[in-house]
């Protein structure tokens, strides 16, 4: 039989995709203007799905930083730190970043899906089990199978759920992890954090806590759920990317363990990667001096997500979470009207993310926005207003 | 302990919600393949199992279990006494 056979339906589905409008999970931008603009088919469109928390992309200080670092190192590593060295670059950004985070140790890795895939996979093993909340993100259900862990999945954000899986699995005979995310990439909810600490302190686990989304973002230093929760001592690991408010590639894991450091010779996914480039790695450090010194991002980004979250409210699209937060995801009646929805908002002028099953929890379609410190509060009324024309107009869309 | 029917027929009333397409349940249905449902779905399902007979059946065996009487199997192995 074909290998690729099995792929048939899926070309299937892309067609009726394709036969609607544009490709909405291949969107080609031409030029990149700023970090909410872009040419798409020879128009200037709003960027509102770019998860550039920041809008640091286009920082001239960043940018500077990378073209040093790129005539002063070269293009890239051409192999992995174990094998073939570390670059001064890496040490000096590891260091940055345990400061910025306040840990002890801190491991670099070449793009966010690593960082999780190193951290689970290299913390947990075959007599190990790991806890996963539902709605994790792929990497984290990938570095769970890679871990060869026992894996248990309770209910999404349900400590009470996780509690009872506990009790159940109190055969566990090796080290138990617990994976959180801060805030999730679909709806653009947070962990209740506070109650799957009291947890822990009931049954007694490790916890790790992925930051991608909500580094930059929450807490008073810009360190994510568990800074703003005032929980950080509890999260025994951190993990976070580089590509969304840092505003380059790769990803990182924190922690104050002692054996931390193993990971280096544990971590596949740190191993046998190449090691981020020198222009990267020199953009991520610059970044980290950014947002330590200029709080203003975060808190412009936290009126722009309240601005837009009131806006869609009042519109009446169904959000799929409650309070306001950077991801803004409205649920959508079947996957034909989210894909002409989408199409119809970039020929308004507006780019949104499109997520639908089984990307997204409870089997729903979404259109997605991401919100960045970079938009105008006209941006955010534009985004609004082309919401209102294009969604309202179906307004099956809203039916479910 | 619960015969092999009385399981299935657990089993049967809990697949309910995510048999959209209303698929006639035998023992050697594919879970995934013959009712055309999606990954996550499959997982959500395997909660509700969970919860039903209070025994944890973890993702890692869940490769292994493709139809209704693999699974009747797994939770038989995990209900404690049976």
């Amino acid at each position: 039989m074909d290998i690729l056979e099995k792929y048939r339906p899926l070309v299937e589905r892309h067609k009726k995709m394709l036969e609607l409008g544009q490709n909405a999970v291949g969107l080609r931008m031409d030029d990149v203007y700023s970090p909410t603009r872009a040419r798409i088919d020879g128009k200037e469109i709003i960027l509102a799905g770019t998860n550039n928390y920041m809008a640091i992309t286009f920082d001239p200080a960043c940018i500077k930083a990378g073209q040093k670092a790129l005539e002063d190192y070269g293009t890239g590593t051409t192999g992995s730190r174990i094998a073939n060295g570390s670059y001064a670059l890496h040490l000096d950004l590891e260091k940055s970043l345990a400061g910025f985070l306040n840990r002890k140790h801190s491991i670099v890795f070449s793009t966010g899906y690593q960082a999780n895939l190193g951290s689970i996979a290299g913390l947990a093993g075959p007599r190990d089990t790991v806890y996963l909340d539902a709605d994790s993100h792929s990497s984290i259900y990938d570095a769970c199978a890679l871990s060869g862990a026992r894996l248990i999945r309770f209910k999404h954000n349900n400590a009470d759920d996780l509690a009872k899986r506990l009790r159940r699995s109190s055969e566990d005979e090796g080290g138990r992890l617990v994976v959180l995310e801060g805030i999730y990439s679909m709806f653009g909810d947070r962990a209740p954090l506070r109650e799957f600490v009291d947890v822990k302190h009931e049954y007694g686990f490790e916890l790790l806590v992925d930051e991608a989304h909500s580094t930059g973002v929450l807490g008073a230093n810009g360190r994510g759920l568990a800074d703003e929760a005032g929980l950080e001592s509890d999260v025994d690991f951190v993990v976070g990317t580089f590509s969304k408010s840092f505003g380059a590639i790769g990803g990182f894991a924190a922690s104050d363990h002692e054996l931390f450091e193993m990971l280096r010779f544990a971590a596949r996914a740190y191993m046998f990667s190449a090691s981020p480039s020198p222009a990267t790695i020199a953009t991520v450090k610059e970044a980290i001096k950014q947002l330590e010194s200029r709080p203003e991002l975060r808190q412009k980004l936290r009126h722009n997500s309240e601005r837009l979250h009131h806006g869609f409210k009042s519109l009446g699209l169904e959000l799929c979470c409650d309070v306001p937060s950077p991801i803004i995801a409205v649920r959508i009646a079947d996957e034909p009207t989210a894909v002409v929805l989408w199409n119809r908002l970039l020929e308004a002028g507006v780019y949104v993310n499109i997520a639908l099953p089984p990307g997204t929890p409870n089997g729903v379609c979404l259109l997605r926005c991401s919100v960045s410190a970079g938009h105008s509060e006209q941006d955010i009324d534009k985004i609004i207003a082309l919401f209102e024309t294009v969604v309202l107009s179906l307004p099956e869309a809203l039916q479910d | 302990m619960a015969t092999d029917d009385e399981i299935f027929a657990k089993l049967c009333r809990l697949i309910q919600p995510f048999n959209t397409a209303d698929v006639k349940l035998e023992k050697n249905t594919d879970i995934a393949a013959d009712l055309n449902i999606d990954s996550v779905s499959v997982m959500d399902f395997v909660m509700e199992v969970e919860d039903e007979f209070d025994i944890d059946i973890p993702l890692n065996i869940l490769g292994e279990t493709r139809t209704l009487s693999d699974l009747i199997d797994v939770v038989k192995a995990r209900v404690k006494g049976a």
